[in-house]
């Protein structure tokens, strides 16, 4: 019996692997057409991997760390440094110049994102020392205060000759094709789940129920929680390089403070703790507040003209949902559950229980 | 530097770490009672802003300084009962998201109501009356700050330890449950932590945006950040702490950009704030709490 | 288990994207329609209208903030062009006419933002873009429509960035080289020894035009005293512009964003600096006035029209007819400087369909390259980087509540002895001597230029000036 729902589930996530490969070249071949939808496509996968990241400190760690914005910045600073085309270096850097140790330095891609990904985890290293050691709120803010230091270091006139300061990077290059830029974002997330599901990610939800009952059992607390920080900023500073080659242009405002709550939100609305949760949620919200684009135009109705809908109202009620969910969903679409098929199935069937008011307690997958 | 810049700097510093000290004094009551960090606090002060705009619209100054405080208590009093008390038995980071959701929602809010564009702050004339002594340049208001916020906070302190209400925000930042068995209405005095954290936004918000003119939705979200840094700098929780937290701030900050170092302002209140935390982790004057098992 | 969760993942991914695909398409309509597909069958059904009644639509985008930070100026230019567009509603390529439709979308003044409503405008197949307010936007969208292939004409957009090493991007406004060493002038001319620049932190306009000003102030013999730096969002000036005020400079020039505009001018007059205040063209709003009141009295700034100095007849009539528009939309009466730039952006794409004869978007990318129109911003033809040779700045100062004329400064082509005034200087060619145009340049300005300042080695000099140089009698300018 249990065989048979596996291979059954097996079958079902093939199909569905099939049917993401056939939309990606449906939408490789007519890339012009669809551009507008795969640029949000991108954006929310990029953020997923973001999400992800955070939640893995969030969620499963239980720490929380409001730093994304800041190792993100350091990612996406790597790439472009070290992907913008030699040629085109004198163009960007048109102020002050280039310093000569970066100057000839280029390197494709996926090297480039690497290295991201580890200078953003050896600053979260250095960074971790120190702060983690701090709890709750308090590391909170202390991470919010390094993510803020970090884009005032990026910003500075001082570093004109590396960061380009005040001007931002241009030129950097894009993603190859679809498949790249989806499939680094899969990959990321992939290797975050198989972090999680392994021995270290045991560790760290045990981190999370109880800190004083894990050291108990002997665990090394700051060491663990460490890799953990050190880990998702990893994973975070990748998504920073990724955002990087997505914008094509960046500059230190787009690190700003609100970046990470946006993010927050993403795992929140996902379900703090549950990585198919991030996913959705990245997607639903990214997308969300491109569909809810109608709110900011005028609206008529009847031929009256419905005053409320002018600019800037999208937001209010992006932002009012965003607070219905966290007051009266708490647990946010997934809440700490993982997707399954079993778990979609068993919805699809408690649909009528619920809608006879009985079947609240069978809301979500398998634990 | 001449002796007029110096001192010049100062009373900027000390008028701004007035400003700050007030609305510190916010996040550390709040954080004192129900351990939430208000991330919504600055914008409450940004809200009092564009009230006292309309109020002063259409009343005389005497009049729409009690309308803002009103409104401004008011509002919240509203924020923590719709975003704070359901969240009162779920996990503290539910709460401090649910702050940052309402922060993220005023700041939206006033973006639509009142455009992205600034908006002049009224002028109320006895306030902008301005100062010239010798060198020194400065309306009334940069010297009334500090001195308003020495006497608020000494009434506070006074509230606290002297009133029966000021017993029971004690008693329940001391130990929540044993208040609630003890016959305290906890709802009541949460209510009342709020009103007056909100009160003294709005007056740190006539007393600083009178100096600084203009009023846009993100005008609070960084001072907000700031005095959150000043509270946490002197022990979050403790209100002597806050006010000293605040003024070290906006000397510090000042004296930063005096000596030439404009750019790091900000990262300085975020140097300032893991530098405490890693020597002193509760603060200047926080106490120490222990983890039970 | 492992692989059915990996698996299940994907599918999760996968059903997202469906779902997003449904969102997308739906949001991908235009201004005028619900849903994805009402906007196809509405665009199928105007076409067809449209060919039943002889003429077909073609597609402009308008790529402007209506929010965020620059919102307000956005928004000005949007009315622009709606204007622009309601005056010449279409198009002749070849012998059918063809009607005009703008996308409008916002940018929101942020990047990341940004890329996805240029991808919006880029799968709205649109034949040209119009934008945007802010030249950080404008950088960010450069590559996708150039990649695209879709031309795009900035309007007010100052930051030499923006066309640089973009051959699709061009721009019917000055650049921020040349409006910095404009103030740089204006301000020596004035007297000013001693300036104090002001500028904000990670934003690329404000920080470009601060260090062109610096620049070509110190070559002009003046001395730069004091720059400072300030933060996006920060409301607290004192301790900057005290600092300043030790220094006494004769000038503090602080180009930034219309939101922080009032405030480092109520706070420094408020400290008593007495100097005068310059900044570049953001500043030509009148929310300044509305929130500095009299503080901003004696602000000088430079910008790209004047309404009371129509260069020309098309000029004349767009300041009647957009007045009666402004008034119409319950807009004030003062016409913004963006709002003529708008036009003219619009007027130079229409000219470029028309010249092209083709709504393929690479055809009219060539045509634009050799357009040449007067607007009514003055006459704009575009140069090897699709710059408007645009050699004229208006300087205007803020006088009982109103923005006043005050001068013009052109680049005087004719006069060698004046060639520091001629110059527009871009780093393009930075440490590049071998420029074959340099010494064409140094030959006209014969013997004065061993009188130049340092900086004269970095100098462009424009595709008109080679041309110029053997019959000075055409540069006349368009005064």
């Amino acid at each position: 019996m249990k065989k048979h729902t596996i291979s059954k589930n097996i079958l079902c996530s093939l199909i569905a692997l099939i049917a993401i490969i056939a939309l990606l070249a449906f939408l490789q071949t007519n890339k012009s057409e669809y551009s507008y939808q795969i640029s949000i496509l991108e954006r929310a996968a990029i953020y997923a991997v973001v999400a992800v990241s955070m939640n893995l400190l969030t969620g499963f760690t239980g720490l929380f760390s409001l730093g994304q914005a800041g190792f993100m910045a350091i990612g996406a600073y790597t790439v472009a440094i070290l992907t913008i085309p030699v040629e085109n270096r004198a163009s960007v850097y048109y102020v002050s110049g280039i310093s000569p140790v970066i100057e000839n330095l280029e390197c494709p891609f996926w090297l480039a994102l690497i290295l991201a990904g580890l200078l953003a985890a050896a600053v979260a290293a250095l960074i971790g020392i120190p702060v983690l050691r701090l709890k709750s709120d308090y590391l909170a803010i202390a991470t919010l205060g390094f993510s803020e230091i970090i884009r005032a270091v990026i910003a500075a006139p001082q570093l004109d000759r590396i960061t380009n300061g005040s001007y931002g990077l241009k030129n950097i290059p894009g993603f190859p094709n679809l498949y790249v830029a989806f499939g680094l974002c899969a990959l990321c997330i992939l290797l975050m789940v198989l972090l999680i599901n392994s021995s270290y990610g045991r560790v760290f939800k045990a981190l999370r129920e109880d800190e004083i009952a894990a050291q108990a059992m002997g665990l090394n607390l700051f060491r663990y929680k460490e890799l953990a920080f050190v880990a998702s900023s990893f994973f975070t500073g990748i998504g920073g390089g990724l955002l990087a080659m997505f914008m094509r242009s960046i500059d230190s405002k787009t690190f700003q403070i609100s970046l990470t709550y946006d993010i927050l939100l993403i795992v929140v609305l996902g379900g703090i703790g549950s990585v198919t949760g991030s996913v959705v949620g990245s997607f639903l919200v990214t997308a969300g507040r491109e569909w809810l684009r109608f709110f900011d135009e005028p609206l008529t109705v009847a031929g009256i003209n419905i005053p409320l809908f002018r600019s800037g109202f999208r937001m209010v009620i992006f932002s009012i949902l965003l607070m219905v969910v966290v007051l009266f969903y708490s647990r946010g679409i997934m809440g700490s559950n993982e997707f399954s098929w079993d778990g979609l199935g068993r919805l699809i069937r408690g649909i009528p229980a619920k809608l006879s008011g009985k079947g609240r307690k069978q809301k979500g997958g398998n634990p | 530097m001449s002796l007029t810049t110096f001192l010049q700097q100062c009373l900027t510093g000390i008028s701004l770490g007035g400003a700050y000290a007030l609305i510190a004094i916010g996040y550390t009551l709040v954080y004192g009672i129900l351990r939430l960090i208000n991330f919504a606090h600055g914008d409450i002060f940004m809200m009092a802003g564009y009230f006292m705009i309309f109020a002063m619209a259409s009343f005389p100054w005497i009049i729409a300084i009690p309308l803002v405080l009103a409104a401004t208590v008011i509002l919240g009093v509203l924020i923590e009962r719709v975003a704070y008390r359901p969240l009162r038995s779920a996990p503290r980071m539910s709460a401090m998201i649910s702050a940052i959701g309402v922060s993220y929602l005023l700041q939206n809010l006033a973006t639509y109501l009142f455009t992205a564009l600034p908006k002049g702050y009224p002028e109320i004339p006895f306030l902008k009356k301005i100062f010239q002594i010798g060198g020194l340049s400065a309306s009334f208001v940069t010297f009334l700050t500090p001195v308003l916020t020495l006497i608020i906070v000494y009434l506070l302190i006074v509230l606290i330890n002297r009133t029966k209400i000021g017993m029971a925000m004690r008693a329940v930042s001391r130990d929540y449950d044993t208040a609630a068995l003890m016959g305290i209405k906890i709802n009541a005095v949460i209510t009342f932590t709020f009103a007056v954290g909100s009160l003294l936004a709005a007056v740190g918000s006539v007393l600083y945006f009178t100096d600084r003119m203009t009023v846009f939705p993100f005008s609070g979200s960084l001072p907000g950040l700031k005095c959150f840094v000043a509270a946490v700098f002197g022990g979050i929780g403790s209100i002597p702490g806050a006010v000293i937290g605040g003024f070290i701030l906006g000397l510090g900050e000042t004296a930063l950009v005096a000596m030439g170092y404009s750019t790091f302002s900000d990262a300085f209140t975020f140097v300032l704030l893991i530098i405490i935390l890693l020597i002193k982790p509760t603060g200047l004057f926080g106490e120490k709490t222990t983890d039970k098992v | 288990m492992k692989l059915r969760k990996i698996l299940s993942l994907t599918l999760c991914a996968c059903m997202c994207a469906g779902m997003m695909a449904g969102c997308g398409s739906s949001s991908s309509s235009s201004a005028s329609s619900d849903s994805g597909s009402a906007t196809e069958a509405a665009a199928e059904t105007t076409a067809a209208a449209a060919a039943e009644s002889g003429d077909q639509v073609i597609k402009i985008g308008v790529f402007e903030p209506t929010t965020g930070e620059n919102g307000g100026g956005g928004f000005q230019e949007v009315l622009g062009i709606r204007y622009a567009n309601e005056t010449h509603p279409t198009v002749k390529v070849g012998d059918t006419e063809y009607t005009i439709q703008l996308v409008e979308v916002d940018n929101k003044s942020d990047k990341t933002e940004a890329v996805n409503a240029a991808q919006k405008l880029v799968s709205e197949k649109v034949s040209v873009v119009l934008g945007s307010y802010g030249s950080g936007v404008s950088i960010a969208a450069g590559q996708i429509f150039a990649d695209a292939q879709i031309p795009a004409i900035g309007a007010s957009c100052t930051n030499p960035q923006v066309t640089q090493g973009n051959d699709y991007y061009f721009r019917v406004c000055f650049l921020d080289p040349f409006q910095g060493t404009v103030m740089a002038n204006y301000a020596i001319d004035n007297g000013a020894q001693t300036a104090a620049v002001i500028t904000q932190l990670g934003d690329d306009y404000s920080s470009g035009l601060g260090s062109y000003f610096k620049t070509a102030f110190a070559d002009l013999g003046g001395t730069v005293v004091s720059e400072e730096q300030f933060q996006t969002n920060q409301t607290d000036f004192k301790a900057i512009l005290t600092n300043i005020k030790a220094q006494e400079p004769d000038i503090i020039f602080a180009p930034s964003s219309i939101t922080t505009a009032p405030l480092i001018i109520k706070q420094a007059r408020e400290l008593g600096i007495t100097a005068t205040i310059a900044a570049g063209d953001t500043w030509e709003n009148s929310t300044i006035i509305e929130n500095a009141g009299e503080s901003a009295e004696g602000v000088v700034l430079s910008t790209f029209f004047d309404e009371a100095e129509p260069a020309n007849d098309e000029a004349a009539s767009f300041i009647t007819g957009f007045k009666e528009y402004l008034k119409a939309n319950d807009q004030e009466e003062i016409i913004p400087a963006v709002s003529a730039l708008g036009y003219d952006a619009y007027l130079c794409a229409l000219q470029a369909i028309e010249d092209a004869g083709s709504t393929d978007t690479t055809a009219i990318r060539d045509a634009l390259a050799n357009v040449s129109i007067d607007g009514v911003t003055g006459s704009i033809s575009f140069d090897e980087n699709g710059d408007a040779d645009k050699d004229m700045a208006f300087i205007k100062t803020i006088e009982d509540g109103q923005f006043k004329f005050l001068t013009t400064t052109t680049v005087k082509k004719t006069a060698p002895s004046r060639c520091r005034r001629l110059c527009i200087w871009t780093p393009l060619l930075q440490g590049d001597a071998k420029d074959p145009r340099l010494p064409l340049f140094l030959k006209a300005t014969s013997g004065a230029h061993e009188r130049l300042p340092r900086s004269f080695s970095i100098c462009r000099i424009q595709k008109k000036w080679s041309t110029a140089i053997p019959q000075p009698a055409s540069t006349v300018l368009p005064l």
